[in-house]
């Protein structure tokens, strides 16, 4: 599977088509270790980036593999590695490293339930750890969510772009439904984003002062100018990047704010409830970081209620709520443990609160 | 002398900054980085090598060196090496580690990159001690060597014995070059460079893992004058740590 001849779709699982998008949209190297729900992607990655020529090594661990992330992106080639969450958790190190360094790669999180060993169950319960940078140091990582296999490719094609254009570590969030189920996709490349010269690579000074990747700043100040230039950059995301989709939302009392594969589940449940003729809508946030918060602001201003659905106890809720301002009640509906949310669930759950 | 110019025997190596290190007196890091500069000045590898520094009292190589230089995590060098050297072949990929870096939080690291034949080459700086973080005991600490950490001395009971890196490396297939020298004195020095030189050399004929094990002093935690600290290299650490090319 390599191509969509004639553009004409095709079938593959959600791990599957995050791996042919990476190979198209130009990475050189990935680096993977073994977790379930997200083996399809390391072993489609091995099959491809051989036939492609490119660099695949089955790492001795989490640290290791994210550690190989770090030498490949600092020479300024497009780098991949992916897990689940007990495996993310270990990477964390290198993501604050990453970003520590300005340094551009593309992290995949195919999460389950949790925490510790948890269980291979789909889960949302690693949206704290994603959308607070994860490890440890003042910074974020965008944290794009995708709610069906095709948007999952697409939004593979638009992490590398992001993560070359913000000279940042970018987070692809999904999980172990959306990594396995299958699903007719068209994986093709947009038209090749624009992304700044890598002026900053080591490929060895030649004709050219020595270059330094690092993110240790000992002397007075220094430290701070570069959180303060990194902070920067995060606004930057904020202003530009923020991506989200509404559906029903311009007549109804109550929206519902959903993520992932969440959400597909509850724009099926709004669908129903509209032809009952019942007044809800979807708040779909595709960037959970940056975090959709004027949209959600806007919305507060006009329903009468908003409810977060999530498959874990309650952690957008918290970002709901800030983005709302007290405008609206938010409420929380959600169940964790790594399994998923049903329709007839949420649908009760949504009838018990609509406003009357 | 008239009419015979002053020479200059030993100048400073292009790949070395002109600038003060931040070292101890009788610390052996500068004099590693010195071989390592004068070793890739003489290979006219400048332009086109790579380092990755450690975390430790090395962790600022960077500021010494004077080619393209990157951090990585502690005990992480072998891994951003590997994802380095695999990406960029053409480059000269090497990792300066001391012996917490390498041996402790790192071991699995080293291993594995040993194991592949990832073809780069490591330095390691084996002191017994952690410098940087006040003299804690390292995975190399003799039995019975006082630290901050083990005030009675390294017992053997609850801590081991001292890691034998050359040793536990040497067997593995991938490797095709281990050395161990020492900075007790000019011979050994000069011996060290010429390992170091090999492990290089090796990398430019496409041969695959290299390490050279230099062993150093740290009179600051040791407690000791920087005389006394070469004696002590000399008496109690070599025969414990014997010098040689192990594996070629």
């Amino acid at each position: 599977m390599k191509n969509n001849a004639n553009n004409q779709p095709f079938l593959i699982c959600g791990n599957e088509a995050i791996g042919e998008a990476a190979v198209q949209a130009g990475c050189r190297a990935y680096f993977g270790y073994p977790i379930t729900p997200q083996n399809e992607l390391t072993a489609y990655m091995a099959r491809r980036m051989g036939e492609e020529g490119r660099v695949f090594i089955q790492s001795e661990s989490e640290l290791a593999a994210i550690s190989m992330v770090f030498g490949a992106a600092a020479v300024g080639e497009r780098a991949m590695t992916s897990s689940s969450s007990p495996g993310i958790s270990l990477k964390q190190e290198g993501i604050s490293y990453l970003a520590g360094c300005r340094l551009p790669a593309v992290i995949v999180n195919m999460s389950r339930g949790g925490p510790g060993l948890g269980n291979i169950g789909p889960a949302q319960a690693d949206y704290f750890q994603s959308t607070r940078g994860g490890g440890h140091g003042d910074y974020r990582t965008p944290v794009l969510a995708g709610a069906s296999v095709q948007e999952l490719a697409d939004l593979t094609f638009l992490a590398f772009d992001l993560a070359d254009r913000y000279r940042t570590p970018v987070l692809i969030l999904g999980d172990g439904i959306l990594g396995q189920m299958m699903e007719p996709v068209v994986i093709a490349r947009p038209d090749p984003a624009r992304t700044p010269e890598k002026d900053w690579t080591l490929t060895g000074a030649r004709g050219r002062p020595p270059r330094c990747v690092k993110s240790l700043y000992l002397g007075p100040g220094e430290l701070e100018a570069h959180n303060r230039k990194l902070q920067e950059t995060y606004r930057e995301i904020s202003d530009r990047e923020v991506r989200s989709e509404a559906y029903m939302t311009d007549d109804a009392d109550l929206v519902l704010v959903a993520f992932g594969i969440t959400a597909r589940i509850c724009r099926e449940v709004v669908s129903r409830l509209r032809e009952e003729g019942l007044p809800v809508g979807l708040f779909r946030p595709i960037t959970l970081w940056p975090f959709p918060e004027k949209s959600i602001r806007d919305l507060s201003r006009k329903v009468k209620k908003l409810l977060s659905v999530e498959m874990n106890f309650g952690q957008m809720v918290d970002d709901v709520r800030l983005a709302a301002e007290g405008n609206c009640p938010v409420e929380f509906f959600g169940h964790g443990g790594g399994e998923i949310l049903t329709g007839e669930a949420i649908t009760e759950a949504v009838r018990d609160r609509i406003p009357r | 002398m008239t009419g015979n110019p002053e020479k200059s025997a030993y100048s400073r190596p292009e790949s070395l900054r002109d600038v003060p290190t931040h070292f101890c007196a009788g610390c052996g890091h500068g004099t590693v980085h010195r071989i390592i500069a004068e070793v890739i000045d003489d290979l006219g590898i400048r332009e086109r090598t790579v380092g990755v520094a450690p975390v430790g009292c090395a962790v600022v190589a960077y500021d010494y060196f004077n080619f393209d230089v990157t951090e990585a995590a502690h005990g992480r060098p072998p891994a951003v090496a590997t994802g380095i050297k695999r990406v960029r072949p053409d480059l000269v990929v090497f990792t300066y580690q001391g012996d917490g870096d390498l041996a402790a939080i790192g071991t699995a690291e080293i291993i594995h990159a040993a194991n592949r034949g990832e073809n780069i080459t490591v330095i390691f700086v084996n002191n017994g001690i952690y410098g940087m973080t006040g003299g804690q005991m390292a995975p190399t600490t003799l039995v019975g060597q006082p630290t901050a950490t083990c005030p009675g001395g390294r017992d053997f009971q609850l801590a081991g014995p001292p890691i034998k890196v050359c040793e536990m490396l040497a067997p593995l297939d991938g490797t095709d070059y281990i050395a161990r020298g020492a900075l007790d004195s000019p011979a050994h020095t000069r011996t060290l460079k010429g390992y170091i030189r090999q492990a290089f050399l090796n990398k430019l004929e496409g041969r695959r893992f290299s390490l050279v094990e230099a062993l150093t002093a740290c009179p600051t935690y040791w407690r000791m004058t920087p005389p006394a600290s070469l004696a002590r290299i000399r008496e109690e650490i070599i025969p414990q740590f014997p010098l040689g090319v192990i594996k070629e």
